[in-house]
């Protein structure tokens, strides 16, 4: 999964799709998500880091990456051949 | 450099709730390094904001309306370049324009320069030829139909779904989800621009328009996609922003190329939620919108002096992407003095 190129996400969670002019606000957790994705890091790779770095047990945070990057898809930050 | 002194005469000083583009576009023209510009305003209604604004309009003139006659309306302009020189002429009403274009050559011959489209152009672009459009240039449209008669509305269900559009042939859209609401869109349509009134398929996805310049030899002089972010009751745009969209300047870049457009356009796009691009109106001149492009790096009002006064010009290939226009209201305080002027003398 990939971030579209031209997403920019700010230092305070501001993100701006430049191609549909919307903009989003994500959370602290939400912009390491993204930083990760946009560095082409895999969902096991995500995982293992968010869950060393956070209270979390892995299938909790499965349920919740699915649901973001879900989310991610349906307002179309993710490139569209995945 | 010293700036060329040039005068421009232009209309749509109307800067209401549902603006006219002669204010934006003044604007542009201000902040030319090229020109310095006399500003010479052309209202048809005496209460134009535009009229009272000194530091945007350096005079004022009334004309007629273009439904007095074009001969009428070019007289009155004649009459004005006599006493108040004009190098280049910009109308900014779809309404007008017939009455420009017709007269380019008797304006020429009075040396007021123009940049319109031609009569082919502005006349194949019409809401009510856009499924004929759609085929010869291969762009997507709306299915539409143009229907001269408020008994033709309960036939419309054979070849539309509801909810639908309902638009006027110059201005004014609305969506019906019945033929009852049709009926009533169209009775308001119709007495307002005349009929055909022009029924299209309603296209689910997000608007967004371009402005964009014409060369006339099929070369897009400067182009700039927008989202509205903001869209007032009578559906203009409020707010916006610059967009990073290929498809739609490559999609406008096809239809300047095709047509050999010649002026400024607006172009209404429906991006689908199948991401498909829909083109639903196709506007022959600059809209209201257009200062928003000179804010994003494009001047798109001094180009098209340039292009009226036959210079070279270089076209843009960019302009800065996330730039946003907010637009507010402003109390004007004038004179009933300025007001009395301008309806008794026809002048300000």
């Amino acid at each position: 999964m990939q971030i579209k190129k031209n997403i920019a996400v700010s230092e305070t969670g501001f993100v701006f799709d430049p191609t549909s002019g919307e903009s989003y606000s994500i959370n602290k957790v939400g912009q390491e998500i993204m930083a990760m994705l946009k560095d082409e890091k895999t969902p096991q790779e995500i995982r293992t880091r968010m869950c060393e770095q956070y209270d979390i047990d892995q299938a909790s945070f499965e349920k919740y990456y699915y649901d973001f990057t879900g989310m991610l898809r349906q307002f179309q930050l993710i490139e569209e051949d995945e | 450099m010293s700036k060329k002194k040039i005068s421009v005469a232009l209309t749509g000083l109307n800067n209401t709730d549902n603006p006219g583009p002669g204010v934006p576009v003044i604007r542009g023209i201000r902040e030319s390094k090229e020109f310095d510009a006399r500003i010479i305003g052309l209202a048809y209604e005496n209460l134009e904001p535009g009229i009272y604004m000194h530091n945007v309009v350096d005079k004022t003139y009334q004309v007629p309306y273009p439904s007095e006659g074009t001969d009428v309306l070019i007289n009155r302009i004649l009459e004005i370049h006599e006493k108040d020189p004009i190098d280049v002429l910009i109308p900014n009403f779809d309404a007008e324009l017939y009455a420009f274009m017709k007269a380019e050559e008797t304006l020429k011959k009075a040396n007021i320069s123009t940049f319109l489209p031609t009569l082919e152009q502005f006349e194949e672009r019409h809401k009510s030829e856009l499924p004929k459009f759609g085929e010869k240039y291969d762009v997507k449209v709306p299915f539409s139909k143009p229907i001269t008669r408020s008994d033709e509305i309960d036939n419309l269900k054979e070849d539309f779904d509801y909810p639908l559009m309902v638009k006027g042939k110059f201005y004014d859209a609305y969506l019906a989800y019945n033929a009852d609401q049709v009926k009533m869109h169209y009775n308001k349509i119709s007495a307002k621009w005349g009929l055909p009134v022009i029924i299209q398929e309603f296209i689910k996805g997000t608007e967004v328009n371009v402005v964009a310049l014409g060369d006339g030899h099929g070369n897009t002089v400067g182009a700039v996609p927008m989202r509205k972010q903001y869209i007032t009751e009578q559906g203009k745009a409020w707010a916006g922003i610059t967009l990073d969209d290929k498809r739609l300047l490559d999609l406008t870049d096809k239809i300047i190329s095709g047509m050999k457009w010649r002026g400024g356009m607006e172009l209404e796009i429906v991006k689908s939620f199948e991401n498909d691009l829909y083109v639903i109106e196709i506007n022959p001149r600059i809209p209201a919108w257009v200062y928003l492009a000179v804010g994003a790096g494009q001047n798109l009002p001094e180009a098209l002096i340039k292009l009226a006064l036959g210079q070279e010009f270089d076209p843009y290939t960019k302009y800065e992407i996330g730039k946003m226009f907010i637009r507010y209201s402003y109390d004007i305080i004038t004179d009933v003095r300025e007001f009395e002027k301008l309806s008794t003398l026809g002048e300000l």
